[in-house]
C-alpha cells in the first residue's frame, strides 16, 4: 500500500508523542494522556481509513477480482495491509519519541507496552468493521455516514447510555450489568483495561472497583484480552461471509 | 466450451438473467449483443465469478465454477470501464498483474503495438480515456489464455488502435482461441464475429451466424437487423 496518509498518521503520533513529553515532562502522566488520546483516535482513524481505503480502491478491487486470486484473499490483504500499517504508524510514532525519552530506565515501559497493544487492537477491530459497513453500503456517502456514526455511538453515545443507566437504575446492583456493558464496547473495555494496569482504578469510582474486585487483575486482564480478540475475529468473519455472496 | 445452465441473477426486485441457457464450443469469436441492461456484463461477470448467481451453474470445460477461483487463470478479461488505481504508474500496473498470474506475459510486443512507450512512466490518473483502454488492452492480451471476454473493447479507441485490435482478435482467433465479445458497434461485430449471441430481458433470443440473422429478420445489414429482432420481441 502505497499511502501518503500513513505517513502523515505516524507524523502525527510522533509529533504527539514528543510534545506529550515535554509538557508532562514525566513518562507516566504522558501515557495517561496519550490513553485518553489514542482510545478515542485511533478508533477513528481506523474507521475512516477502513472506509476510504474500501470505496477508494474499489476499481483495483475489480481488477483484482478477474485475476486467479481467492475473494477473501483480495480483501483479507487489504484488510491486513491497513492494519498493519496504521499499526506500526501508531507503534512506530510513539515509540521513536518514548524511546528517546529514556522508556527502557523507567518502569513504565509494561503500561507503554499494553497502551500500544491495546491501540493495536482497536485499529484492528474498527478497520474491520468499517470494512464491514463499506462492504454493505453501494454508497460511498452513506458508508462513511454510518462508519462515522458507529465510531461516535462507540467513542461518546455509549458512555452515555451506559451512565444514564447507572442513574436510572442505581438501586439495583449493577455490576454484573456494567461489568457485561462494557464487554461490548470495544473502546471502553480498552480504557478500562489500561486503567486497571496503570493501577489508578480508583479514579473510575464504582465501575473500576467493581472490575478491580470482580476480575483481580490478571483474570480481568485474560478475558478483556480473550473479547478483544473476538472484537476482531466476528467482523473479520463477517466479511468473509459477506464476501461469499457479493457482487461487483 | 463454456456450458451455462437455467443461470438466474436477481439484483433486488429486477431480474437480469432469467433461466439463460447457452453453450459455447472451443474456438471462434462470439458476439454478445442486446440491448442495455439486457445483462450481457452481468453474464460476463457471471462467468468470471465476479457476480454470483441465484441460482444455475455455469461449466467450463465440464467443470463448474462457482465459488471456484483457479478457473479465472484461463480467462483473459477486459472490463467494461478501464478504471485503474490512479496512483500506480503504466509500468507499476503491469509488473503487479504480471506478478498474480503464474503464466509467462508477453507485454514488449503489445505497447510498442499501441505505442505506449511513453506513457510507461505516468501515473494512471493522468492518462486520457483512449490511452487507458490501450493499456487496458495490453493487460488483457498479454497473457496466452484459452478463453477471452472482452467488455466493450472499442470504447475510446482511435482508428488505428482499432484496426490492431481487429488484428490481435484475429491472430487469436487463428490460435484456436475462444473469444466473447459484447459491443454496440455493429460493423464491428459483422467483420469480426462468428457467431451471434442475442440477449433480450435475461434470457437469449437468437443463437447463430451473421448470415442467419440477416435472413431470419429479412434485412440487408446486421444494424437493421438487430434493431428489427429488439423491436419484434417489444412488441
Amino acid at each position: 500500500m502505497r499511502s501518503r496518509w500513513s505517513y502523515v498518521y505516524f507524523a502525527f503520533y510522533l509529533a504527539l508523542g514528543f510534545v506529550l513529553l515535554f509538557l508532562n515532562n514525566d513518562i507516566n502522566k504522558a501515557i495517561i494522556t496519550l490513553m485518553n488520546i489514542i482510545i478515542v483516535l485511533t478508533p477513528l482513524i481506523g474507521t475512516i481509513f477502513g472506509v476510504m481505503y474500501y470505496y477508494n480502491s474499489k476499481e483495483f478491487t475489480e481488477l483484482l477480482l478477474a485475476q486467479p486470486i481467492k475473494r477473501s484473499k483480495i480483501f483479507m490483504g487489504q484488510y491486513l495491509g491497513i492494519s498493519i500499517s496504521l499499526t506500526l504508524s501508531l507503534a512506530l510514532g510513539l515509540g521513536i519519541p518514548f524511546l528517546l525519552y529514556g522508556l527502557f530506565k523507567s518502569t513504565a515501559i509494561f503500561d507503554f507496552a499494553l497502551l500500544l497493544v491495546v491501540g493495536s487492537f482497536l485499529n484492528f477491530i474498527f478497520v474491520a468493521l468499517s470494512f464491514n459497513i463499506a462492504l454493505s453500503n453501494e454508497n460511498k456517502i452513506k458508508g462513511f455516514g454510518y462508519a462515522i456514526l458507529m465510531w461516535l455511538f462507540l467513542a461518546v453515545i455509549y458512555d452515555g447510555l451506559f451512565l444514564i443507566s447507572l442513574l436510572v437504575f442505581n438501586e439495583y446492583p449493577l455490576d454484573k450489568f456494567s461489568l457485561s456493558a462494557t464487554m461490548f464496547n470495544p473502546i471502553d473495555l480498552s480504557r478500562i483495561l489500561i486503567l486497571l494496569k496503570l493501577d489508578i482504578s480508583a479514579l473510575l469510582g464504582y465501575t473500576g472497583a467493581v472490575f478491580k474486585k470482580f476480575f483481580g487483575t490478571n483474570f480481568g486482564m485474560i478475558i478483556s484480552f480473550a473479547v478483544m480478540i473476538l472484537w476482531v475475529l466476528l467482523p473479520v468473519w463477517r466479511i468473509n461471509g459477506k464476501l461469499r455472496k457479493k457482487d461487483f | 466450451m463454456i456450458k451455462i445452465n437455467n443461470l438466474h441473477k436477481k439484483f433486488g426486485k429486477l431480474i437480469v438473467l432469467n433461466g439463460l441457457d447457452l453453450q459455447i464450443d472451443s474456438g471462434g469469436i462470439f458476439a454478445i449483443l442486446g440491448p442495455n441492461g439486457s445483462g450481457k456484463t452481468t453474464l460476463i461477470k457471471s462467468v468470471l465469478g465476479m457476480v454470483i448467481p441465484n441460482s444455475g451453474d455455469i461449466k467450463i470445460d465440464d467443470r463448474s465454477v462457482l465459488k471456484q477461483w483457479n478457473y479465472r487463470n484461463g480467462i483473459n478479461y477486459l472490463p467494461q470501464i478501464a478504471n485503474f488505481p490512479s496512483n500506480l504508474t503504466v509500468n507499476e500496473l503491469i509488473a503487479m498483474v504480471k506478478n498474480l498470474r503464474p503464466k509467462e506475459a508477453h507485454d514488449k510486443d503489445l505497447i510498442e503495438l499501441f505505442g505506449l512507450e511513453s506513457f510507461l512512466d505516468k501515473k494512471l490518473g493522468n492518462l486520457s480515456g483512449g490511452t487507458k483502454q490501450k493499456v487496458n488492452i495490453v493487460l488483457t492480451f498479454m497473457f496466452d489464455s484459452d478463453l477471452i471476454i472482452l467488455d466493450e473493447p472499442t470504447t475510446g479507441l482511435d482508428p488505428i488502435s482499432l484496426i490492431h485490435l481487429k488484428e490481435i482478435i484475429q491472430k487469436e482467433k487463428e490460435k484456436g482461441k475462444t473469444i466473447l465479445i459484447t459491443t454496440h458497434i455493429m460493423s464491428f461485430v459483422e467483420e469480426v464475429a462468428d457467431e451471434i449471441v442475442f440477449l433480450l430481458d435475461g434470457d437469449i433470443h437468437f443463437k447463430g451466424s451473421v448470415a442467419d440473422i440477416k435472413s431470419q429478420t429479412d434485412q440487408n445489414d446486421l444494424e437493421h437487423a438487430i434493431a428489427n429482432l429488439m423491436s419484434k420481441e417489444n412488441v
